[in-house]
């Protein structure tokens, strides 16, 4: 290695596949991947998420990660999002597009897509 | 892309019972789900629990699973990574009741980590020590990077200074000034070594480190390399230690290829290149010039000091020689500063060490404490307590160099300085947590067994003076001993301590000197009563049956080894005492209570 840009652009390029592994962010995103979720769709959903937190450089401050039904599965695919001091956000009829949204506009922008929350329903 | 990742320890304690096969069973299921392009299987090493493996940790939620066996792993596959419900029944559930109701999820919330301050062992357990990319990315080789773009030599050594870094192989001697007397040598041919040859019994956080993070150590070394103007670096590990060898020969391989050992490093014309030497496992070759003899080809024997090392050492070039714990907190204290580093132990011991947790404790592992933790929070809190409602009744510190802390002493401070000023010692960290049931001459005698195997023979003090004591301890626990023994013993042990050539010898009588000092009761019952207090020593054993509960089942008879029970059903049976082994089967077969010993 003959530079320490070297270095760094390894550090960049790697970090994003261990972060996952230093405990939980200041925001968490949680898929329901109950069978209901997964016959709705929420696989590509899922991956949307993970998909576009990394690709915003959000890693180390979005936790995507998963949990079964809620119950409310006439909804799904249902996504909901934690951050402290704040209330829960429910997203509900996810698509993977309405995800890419949600990245961009709410866990980037910080404005709630009210449109998509189940108070909309 | 990768949304969840299962880490599976790889450590020599989960490897061995099945983690690789665990491994498998996951990247074998998690295709057969068709879930690969979404949750990767990574190998990592000791996560510290090791009384609970095989350990897997699923992040992000970061779900601690522990005792899983291959079995176990479809459903965690199809529930958890599937469906998103961790298996519950699998998950780590804790001792103290109170706690367990709040079943913690994740490895963070569990009391053996909450009061852990991770230096040293930060990366194990987290990376995946055969990818050079994973230490990277959380900021290895940094600190490497900084020292040879930003700092000149004297900067690092005084900042090793000022971190107040000591010794983790025992000794506790300041680090930075160990490199700051080789760093003064005329320049010339130099050597940085690490000290891989961990011969405590019970002690693994070095194998730990080189299983779990091997560039920490490398890239440390490569730092003191620059710092005292060396460009070659020996790391000397014990060929029982085959995992770590063969980690750090990938570490060293992957290093080279990236050009981070080698020559002309970032491009600022410093090289640096690191070579491995195996140890046969003697354990005086933990001993520094006796480990630097043996890099040589010779027998490894200890010579005087001084010359010390860092004057004369390797083939007569001034060298350093550090132990695997004190090189993997090198580069935390580059990158974060010597203050960050000091601000943590104790006025004159800085920093965290590392304790492997063995013996009659609950939570048996590895553990990195602050320095200045005390004895009872480690044991009881970390720990976990000690199992089957038995009573504390000593600690082990410092192996076979070591000495034995009563429980009146268990609110000591663990610190360099308050540890010797006990009569016990740091050492390289092994803890043996000792219950009512263990009887502390038979503990000396157990440590002076080794010491007498693993003396060198050199020194007449050590190799002859150790072998007495044993005889004498033997005279003691087979019941055969005076009161003046146990003077002579103490007598003896002075004269080894401050006649033997290096610290095995030097070292060898305290398992018995802290024993006297604080269990000597229990000598002047093995001599004067002839009398095992917590039943141990064979030679001053008998067992009974009492008649009166004895219901004649023939049970205990059936079991004796030596036929030395007789009796007819249903009738109460004898032990004949002059055939008895003094096994103990008899006592565990009876179901009535009515075998006891005395």
């Amino acid at each position: 290695m003959k530079s320490i840009a070297e270095l760094n652009a390894i550090r960049e390029k790697m970090k994003n596949k261990v972060v996952i592994r230093e405990g939980e962010g200041a925001i968490r995103v949680v898929v329901g991947m109950a069978t209901c979720g997964i016959a709705a769709g929420a696989r590509p959903v899922l991956n949307e998420f993970v998909k576009d937190v990394t690709d915003a450089g959000l890693s180390d401050k979005v936790t995507v990660t998963q949990t079964g039904c809620i119950g409310i599965c006439q909804y799904e695919p249902v996504v909901e999002v934690f951050e402290d001091g704040k209330e829960k956000v429910t997203y509900v009829n996810m698509t993977a597009e309405k995800a890419k949204e949600v990245v961009e506009k709410h866990l980037k922008g910080g404005n709630v897509i009210a449109e998509y929350t189940i108070s909309n329903k | 892309m990768i949304r969840s990742q299962v880490l599976v320890c790889g450590g020599t304690g989960c490897t061995s019972s099945g983690s690789q096969k665990i491994k498998e069973a996951f990247e074998n299921e998690i295709k057969a789900k068709g879930l690969e392009e979404e949750v990767k299987v990574v190998g990592t090493g000791c996560f510290g629990l090791c009384a609970v493996g095989p350990i897997v940790i699923v992040y992000p939620d970061g779900t601690f699973y522990s005792m899983i066996s291959a079995e176990n792993v479809p459903e965690i596959v199809e529930e958890h990574l599937l469906k998103g419900r961790p298996v519950e029944k699998y998950m780590h559930h804790e001792h103290d009741e109170a706690i367990a109701e709040k079943l913690p999820t994740s490895l963070a919330d569990t009391t053996f980590y909450k009061k852990q301050k991770r230096v040293a062992l930060r990366n194990c357990g987290v990376i995946n020590p055969e990818e050079i990319d994973e230490y990277i990315a959380l900021d290895g080789y940094q600190a490497l990077a900084k020292v040879l773009t930003e700092m000149k030599p004297e900067d690092v050594i005084q900042t090793i200074l000022d971190s107040g870094l000591r010794g983790r192989g025992g000794g506790g001697f300041p680090t930075g000034r160990k490199w700051s007397f080789a760093a003064a040598q005329p320049a010339g041919k130099k050597y940085v070594v690490c000290n891989a040859d961990e011969g405590d019994p019970g002690a693994f956080m070095d194998r730990s480190i080189l299983e779990g993070d091997p560039h920490a150590v490398l890239e440390a070394m490569a730092i003191a390399g620059y710092a005292i103007g060396a460009d070659e670096g020996y790391i000397y590990v014990r060929a029982e230690y085959p995992i770590a060898i063969h980690r750090l020969e990938i570490a060293i391989g992957q290093a080279r290829e990236y050009g981070l050992l080698g020559n002309d490093i970032f491009g600022t014309g410093f090289n640096f290149d690191i070579k491995l030497r195996f140890g046969a496992g003697a354990f005086v070759c933990g001993e520094e010039t006796a480990l630097l003899t043996s890099i040589e080809g010779n027998r490894g024997e200890p010579r005087p000091r001084p010359p010390f090392p860092a004057v004369k050492g390797l083939f007569g070039k001034p060298t350093i020689i550090n132990n695997v714990e004190t090189y993997a907190n090198i580069c935390q204290i580059i990158l974060k500063g010597a203050d960050w580093f000091a601000s943590m132990g104790t006025e004159k011991s800085k920093g965290t060490k590392v304790f492997a947790l063995g013996g009659k404790i609950t939570n048996t592992g590895l553990v990195e404490i602050p320095m200045g933790t005390t004895l009872r929070e480690v044991v009881e809190e970390i720990g976990g307590g000690i199992p089957n409602g038995k009573k504390f009744k000593a600690a082990q510190t410092g192996g076979p160099s070591g000495g034995c802390i009563p429980a009146s002493l268990f609110d000591t401070p663990i610190d360099y300085d308050s540890l010797i000023a006990i009569g016990s010692m740091m050492g390289s960290g092994g803890l043996i947590v000792m219950d009512e049931d263990t009887c502390m001459v038979d503990i000396a005698k157990f440590f002076l067994d080794f010491t007498v195997d693993e003396s060198c023979g050199k020194c007449a003090p050590c190799r002859l003076g150790t072998r007495r004591l044993l005889e004498i301890l033997d005279k003691i626990t087979s019941g055969n001993g005076e009161l003046e023994d146990i003077d002579k013993l103490e007598e003896l042990c002075n004269y080894i301590k401050s006649a033997s050539l290096c610290g095995l010898g030097q070292t060898a009588p305290n398992p018995v000197l802290s024993t006297l000092r604080y269990f000597r009761d229990e000598y002047v019952a093995h001599v004067v009563d002839k009398k095992c207090p917590a039943g141990v020593c064979k030679g001053l054993l008998s067992y009974e049956i009492i008649a009166d509960k004895c219901k004649g089942c023939t049970a205990c008879s059936r079991k004796c080894p030596v036929s030395a029970i007789s009796g007819t059903v249903k009738n109460p049976h004898v032990i004949d005492t002059t055939k008895c082994v003094k096994c103990g089967v008899c006592m565990e077969t009876c179901k009535f209570g009515a075998i006891v010993k005395h």
